[in-house]
C-alpha cells in the first residue's frame, strides 16, 4: 500500500474541475474549500460535525463538510453553497428563506440550505414534524426554526398545514 | 492532529496486511476518527482509507434466512432498505434515532459500533484523569458530573457508557458481527463485542490490532420489534436511557423476548433474566411485564448522581416491549 504525506488532489467543485497538489492529510474538506479553493460560504462552526454549518452535497448527498479528509474526496463532485443557484437565479430553498425570513444572524444559513436542499430530494417533507426531525442536524442559534421550517415547506411546494 | 501518512485501501487483502502494523488506523466514514484525532484520543502514524472497498456496501439476504450488511453501508441506507425496515424495525428505529442525517450519510454500520464513550471528562480538550485516555490516572467522572454514565457494570477505573443506538438493537437481535484478519477472521455476538471495564477498562471492544468488521448478520426476521430513546432533546441528541426489544409472540403472549439496554453501561445491556421471566407472559399484562422487568435489575448499581436512571431504564424496557408487541408481524 502506498502511502503519502502529499497527496495530489482531483475534485470537482459546483461544476468546475480541481487539481490540488501538495496537500497535507490532514486538511478537511472544509478547510480545503475555505482556504484553497476560497469558498467560503461553507461555514466552520464546530469543526466537530456537531452543529451542520459546514454541509455540502458530495456525490448529491449531504454531509458534514469538517468530517472528512479532503484527501479521501478523490474524484468526488461537491456542490456547495455557491453552487447552488442557477446564475442569477436563487434556488427555490434560497428564495424561501428569503420570502419566509429563514434566519436572523446568518452564519448557519449556507449549512441550512444545503441541507434542506438535500431533504427535498430525499422526500423527507411529509409533514413539519417529519422536517424538524431531517432538519436536526442544522443548529440555529438564533433560533429560527419556526421560520425554517415554513421555509423548507414552501420551497417543497406544499402548503401551510 | 499529528502528522500522518495517507493511503486508499483497494483490495481487503492488503488492508488486513497493512493494518495489522502498530499505529495504523482504518478510515470509513470518519465522523468518529477525524474527532479522535483533534482530541488526541488517537494519533494514528498510518492511516487507511478502506471507504472504496469493493463489495463492503451491499445488503442482502442470507440463504437461511437473516441478512448480511456490509460493514461500509452507510447508516442511512441501512435505516431506509426495504428490507431492514420491514423485517428488523428495532435496527432501522435505531439508526433513524442515532446523529444527524447528515452524519449518517457518512457513518457506516461498522464505524458505528467503534464509537468510543461521550464521557465528558473522556473527550475533554484538556486532559482530565481518565483511564481510558491515560491508564492509571483515575476516573474524574466516579467524583464528578456522573447524572449520565452507567448503573451496571461499571467499576472505580470507569463508570462511562457506550453510546451507540445500533449497537443496542443488534444486542438485541442477537446479531453477529464478522470481522477479517491478518490471522484469520472471527464471528462475533454483538452482546459481547464491547467490553466492561473490569478487565482492560481502556479498551472499548474485543478488536485486535488491525481486525476489520467487514459485515453484520441478523438472524431471521423480526418484525415484531422496536427501539425506544430516552434524551434532553426531542432530535439529534445521544440517550439518557434506551431500550430495544424483540418479541416473538403466539397471539397475546410473548413466546420469546430479546432485551437490551443502551446508555446505561459500557456495552448494551442484556436484561437476560427479565427475558427468561417474559416467555409466557400476555403482552397486555403490565404488573407481569414489570416483574419481569426487575428481575434484570437487581445487580444495578447508581452513581451519585444518576439513581434516576434506573427508574428510567425499567419504564424504557416496558414501553419497547408494548412498542413492539404493537409493530405489524
Amino acid at each position: 500500500m502506498d502511502f503519502h504525506d502529499r497527496h495530489l488532489l482531483r475534485l470537482r467543485v459546483n461544476g468546475e474541475d480541481h487539481s490540488l497538489s501538495d496537500l497535507d492529510p490532514r486538511v478537511t474538506l472544509l478547510d480545503l474549500l475555505r482556504e484553497r479553493l476560497h469558498l467560503t460560504g461553507t461555514k466552520k462552526g464546530c469543526n466537530f460535525g456537531e452543529c451542520g454549518a459546514c454541509t455540502v452535497h458530495l456525490d448529491g448527498r449531504r454531509v458534514n463538510a469538517c468530517m472528512i479528509l479532503a484527501v479521501s474526496a478523490e474524484g468526488r463532485e461537491v456542490t456547495t453553497i455557491e453552487g447552488l443557484a442557477d446564475g442569477d437565479a436563487l434556488h427555490p430553498v434560497q428564495q424561501a428563506f428569503i420570502d419566509h425570513d429563514g434566519f436572523q444572524c446568518g452564519f448557519c444559513t449556507p449549512g441550512q440550505v444545503m441541507s434542506a436542499a438535500a431533504l427535498i430530494e430525499e422526500g423527507h417533507t411529509g409533514s413539519d414534524a417529519e422536517i424538524r426531525e431531517w432538519m436536526s442536524g442544522n443548529l440555529c442559534r438564533c433560533s429560527a426554526y419556526p421560520q425554517i421550517v415554513e421555509a423548507v415547506r414552501a420551497a417543497a411546494g406544499r402548503a401551510s398545514q | 492532529m499529528t502528522p500522518f501518512v495517507y493511503a486508499r485501501a483497494d483490495s481487503l487483502g492488503e488492508t488486513i496486511a497493512a493494518g495489522a502494523a502498530p499505529d495504523s488506523a482504518f478510515l470509513a466514514g470518519g465522523t468518529e476518527l477525524l474527532n479522535w484525532l483533534r482530541l488526541g484520543i488517537a494519533g494514528p502514524a498510518r492511516i487507511i482509507d478502506i471507504s472504496r472497498l469493493d463489495g463492503l456496501d451491499q445488503i442482502e439476504a442470507l440463504p437461511g434466512g437473516g441478512l448480511r450488511i456490509g460493514a461500509l453501508t452507510h447508516l442511512n441506507d441501512v435505516a431506509q432498505h426495504e428490507l431492514v425496515m420491514r423485517d428488523y424495525p428495532v435496527l432501522s428505529q435505531a439508526i433513524l434515532n442515532a446523529a444527524s442525517p447528515q452524519l449518517r450519510n457518512l457513518a457506516t454500520i461498522g464505524g458505528n459500533l467503534l464509537q468510543k464513550t461521550r464521557c465528558a471528562y473522556f473527550r475533554a480538550e484538556e486532559q482530565l484523569p481518565c483511564n481510558k485516555r491515560r491508564l492509571g490516572s483515575g476516573c474524574s467522572a466516579l467524583h464528578g458530573i456522573n447524572d449520565n454514565h452507567a448503573i451496571f457494570g461499571w467499576t472505580e477505573d470507569c463508570i462511562a457508557t457506550q453510546p451507540s443506538d445500533p449497537a443496542v438493537a443488534l444486542a438485541a437481535l442477537d446479531a453477529v458481527i464478522v470481522t477479517a484478519h491478518r490471522s484469520g477472521g472471527r464471528r462475533i455476538p454483538a452482546a459481547e463485542f464491547h467490553l466492561l471495564p473490569d478487565t482492560r477498562p481502556e479498551a472499548d471492544n474485543v478488536l485486535q490490532q488491525g481486525e476489520l468488521i467487514t459485515a453484520i448478520e441478523l438472524p431471521a426476521p423480526a418484525p415484531r420489534s422496536a427501539y425506544l430513546k430516552v434524551r434532553e432533546r426531542e432530535s439529534y441528541e445521544y440517550a439518557i436511557v434506551s431500550a430495544a426489544a424483540v418479541l416473538e409472540m403466539d397471539g397475546r403472549t410473548i413466546r420469546r423476548a430479546g432485551l437490551a439496554l443502551g446508555s446505561v453501561a459500557l456495552r448494551p445491556w442484556r436484561l437476560s433474566a427479565a427475558e427468561e421471566r417474559l416467555a409466557g407472559a400476555d403482552v397486555g399484562d403490565r404488573e407481569a411485564l414489570s416483574t419481569a422487568i426487575e428481575q434484570s435489575f437487581a445487580e444495578a448499581r447508581p452513581l451519585l448522581q444518576n439513581a434516576y436512571k434506573i427508574e428510567l431504564a425499567k419504564t424504557a424496557a416496558l414501553r419497547a416491549i408494548e412498542r413492539a408487541a404493537r409493530m405489524p408481524s
